[in-house]
């Protein structure tokens, strides 16, 4: 693997990035980072003191003098924690040590990204700072998060990462992107306005005054301020989380980029989704919209602050014609409301009085579709060959019924895949023909590196006896196209910033600039009104 | 079972079924429980002189030790798996029946866990991990042999099929 490195190193010495990851070297975290990561730890010190300070001139001293030595002890350990963090990008992989007294050493294969994301909270933001993530199936939280990068420099290794794990030379310029969706703030209120949780609050509030009134007493206002104060925090959180919500599409895959104090900028390289839901809560039929959200393997669901709800939306609101658009890129060439589907038979009405007209399933050659619920609709929708396992159950009053469920387990995350109360032979055939698609995309699955795949669609899984299937899905960077003209094309030299994108796209600048204006047109949002 | 057991019918001629030294595994749990609690209430009734309560107590424990017996051996008899040429099945559950259907390329790893007991009587747990936490394959009750020629099959063959997510 000597070629790449050679490839690379008259691109990145003409490019005038200070920031050349792909060098191999050890790289060292940001300077602010004990500032960034340490306020946080001032803030709590400086808050118990000021609970407990008296009022006295001594008590303000003490506080001081203790406040000061808390800063000092933090900031040296912040000192030490920096110095013993180094990371690099080694062939396939990322090296992170860390650790001042545990050293921890940790190797992240980059052919087995999930997503990347750069993340921004505020004070990183006014500094200048910016996290990396990188997601990988299995880890309870981010299995390598660096904080803090600078900006440009957290730009950069993303690019450089992706373009590893995607299998084309590691100095190619982060890939263009279209804009598919951009939300705006006002629909993003009214959507919150009109969620469950919104609406009760109005009605604890309209209930607790004419109960104040009616009383004549403010006292019961009291006791509901925790929870108005609780349902005020959570509605405010996920308006801040999804704020500005913009949807662009690369051939990286999806990049989803959101929020007012904290931002995030999502990376979901192509085939990462394992699952999909497309949510239409009652009151949000009227003007037909909806909200996406997936599984993605390596976004731990509801890990404390991290939780489902920061990472796994795709869309938060979007009329539903928008949405099913941006779900035809996140699948290729699915059309969910192409796809036929079975509704239960009419004794499922016993288990399901009100939903069982509107629960239906089905599947075409590429997705397994669910759809359910009368008042708040759900769609799940799965691609063959992410389906980890199948299960069928029916409890005692579906059996007497001869009712039962099929479940389709994905990784992790809010979607869970399934079809309710279907007839029981039925789902037993579902489940068979289901088990046969799956094995059928298995086969057909394209390699973890998404770039590779233009490369040698060949070589791919040609027949039942398969090699290992990571050696074949690698081939070196380097290595010259077979078939038709490769996208990325491999000559080394400084002529070379063409985009790795095969897509329809115009090139457009390269670069992690704003995306194209034209984009804007195609938001889709303007028709919700 | 009428209609539904048409839908939880083995792939071939019938399940494997799993050892019946775990119905005796699960029998003695049953009664390492009933036991104490019986003669706990029995000693605290006849201690405050109430003998009607005690006889109840130790009718109660008796028939829910007859229950369970029974229970064991329907939840015992519910067992099964069957191996296929791409995927392992399970099925089981009395009450509400469950299949499960895990790929060979889906699998993660392979559990095979013996408590204290299940180790007296050499029976042993197999279980199938995938990238779904929701997945639930476990097989209870099988032969240590059994168990490790299943954990090394299934191994060699989630190796041989293996997909990524």
């Amino acid at each position: 693997m000597s070629e790449p490195g050679e490839v690379s190193r008259p691109a990145v010495s003409e490019r005038p990035e200070p920031p050349h990851h792909a060098d191999g070297e050890w790289h060292r975290l940001h300077p602010l980072t004990p500032l960034a990561r340490g306020w946080t730890v001032v803030a709590a010190v400086l808050f118990v003191l000021t609970q407990n300070v008296s009022g006295t001139a001594a008590g303000w001293t003490a506080t001081g003098v203790l406040l000061a030595g808390a800063v000092v002890v933090g900031l040296i350990y912040g000192l030490f924690s920096w110095w013993f963090t180094r990371y690099r990008i080694e062939e396939d992989a990322l090296r992170l040590d860390t650790g001042v007294i545990f050293r921890r050493s940790r190797r992240v294969r980059l052919d087995r990204l999930q997503a990347v994301d750069v993340v921004r909270p505020l004070i990183a933001r006014l500094l200048g700072l910016a996290e990396l993530r990188l997601e990988v199936a299995g880890g309870s939280s981010s299995e390598a998060p660096l904080a803090y990068l600078s900006e440009r420099n957290a730009q950069v290794l993303r690019a450089t990462l992706l373009a590893r794990a995607a299998g084309v030379r590691p100095d190619a310029p982060e890939a263009d992107e279209q804009v598919l969706v951009r939300v705006p703030p006002d629909a993003l209120i009214r959507s919150q306005l009109l969620s469950g949780s919104a609406i009760f609050g109005i009605l604890l509030v309209i209930a607790l005054i004419s109960g104040a009134i009616g009383l004549h007493t403010p006292f019961i206002f009291i006791g509901a301020v925790p929870t108005l104060i609780a349902l005020a925090t959570s509605e405010f959180r996920a308006f801040s989380t999804h704020f500005d919500f913009v949807v662009a599409e690369s051939a990286d895959g999806l990049r989803l980029r959101h929020g007012l104090l904290e931002h995030r900028s999502q990376t979901v390289p192509p085939g990462r989704v394992q699952a999909l839901r497309i949510v239409q809560p009652l009151l949000w039929r009227r003007w037909d919209w909806v909200k996406v959200e997936v599984n993605v393997a390596g976004y731990a669901p509801g890990g404390g602050e991290d939780g489902t709800s920061r990472t796994s939306v795709l869309l938060p609101v979007a009329p539903r014609a928008t949405a099913l658009g941006v779900v035809g890129r996140v699948l290729p060439g699915v059309d969910i409301d192409a796809v036929a589907l079975v509704g239960l038979p009419v004794r499922a009405r016993w288990v399901r009085p009100i939903g069982w007209r509107f629960a239906a399933c089905g599947a075409d050659e590429r997705v397994f579709v669910s759809k359910r619920g009368r008042l708040r609709r759900e769609l799940d929708v799965i691609a063959h060959g992410k389906v980890q396992s199948l299960r069928l159950s029916s409890g005692p009053i579906r059996r007497r019924l001869g009712l039962a469920t099929v479940h389709l387990d994905s990784t992790p995350g809010p979607v869970k895949v399934h079809a309710p109360d279907r007839d029981a032979v039925e789902a037993r055939r579902i489940v068979e023909a289901q088990a046969e698609r799956d094995r059928t995309a298995r086969r057909a699955a394209g390699p973890e590196r998404w770039m590779t795949a233009h490369v040698q669609p060949a070589h791919i899984h040609t027949g039942p006896a398969q090699p290992a299937p990571d050696q074949v899905d690698q081939p070196p960077p380097s290595e010259p196209p077979p078939g038709p003209p490769a996208p990325s094309p491999p000559t080394p030299g400084p002529s070379a910033p063409s985009p790795p994108t095969p897509g329809p796209s115009a090139p457009v600048q390269p670069g992690p600039g704003e995306p194209a204006p034209a984009g804007a047109e195609r938001t889709g949002f303007d028709h919700a009104d | 079972m009428g209609g539904i057991g048409a839908a939880f019918e083995p792939p071939g001629e019938q399940w494997v079924r799993v050892s019946s030294r775990l119905r005796t595994v699960r029998r003695i749990t049953l009664l390492l429980l009933l036991l104490p609690l019986s003669v706990i209430g029995v000693v605290l009734a006849q201690a405050f002189g109430a003998t009607v309560i005690g006889v109840v107590v130790a009718l109660a424990a008796v028939a829910a030790g007859a229950i369970g017996w029974s229970a064991v051996e329907r939840n015992w008899r519910a067992w099964g798996y069957a191996e296929r040429a791409d995927d392992l099945l399970v099925v089981r559950g009395v009450l509400t029946r469950r299949l499960v259907v895990v790929p060979y390329g889906r699998m993660q790893f392979v559990d095979v866990t013996a408590g204290p007991l299940e180790r007296r009587f050499r029976i042993a747990r197999v279980q199938l991990h995938t990238a779904a936490a929701a997945t639930d394959a476990t097989i209870p009750g099988l032969v240590p042999a059994e168990a490790a020629r299943l954990r090394d099959r299934l191994a060699a063959l989630g190796e041989a099929r293996s997909a990524g997510l």
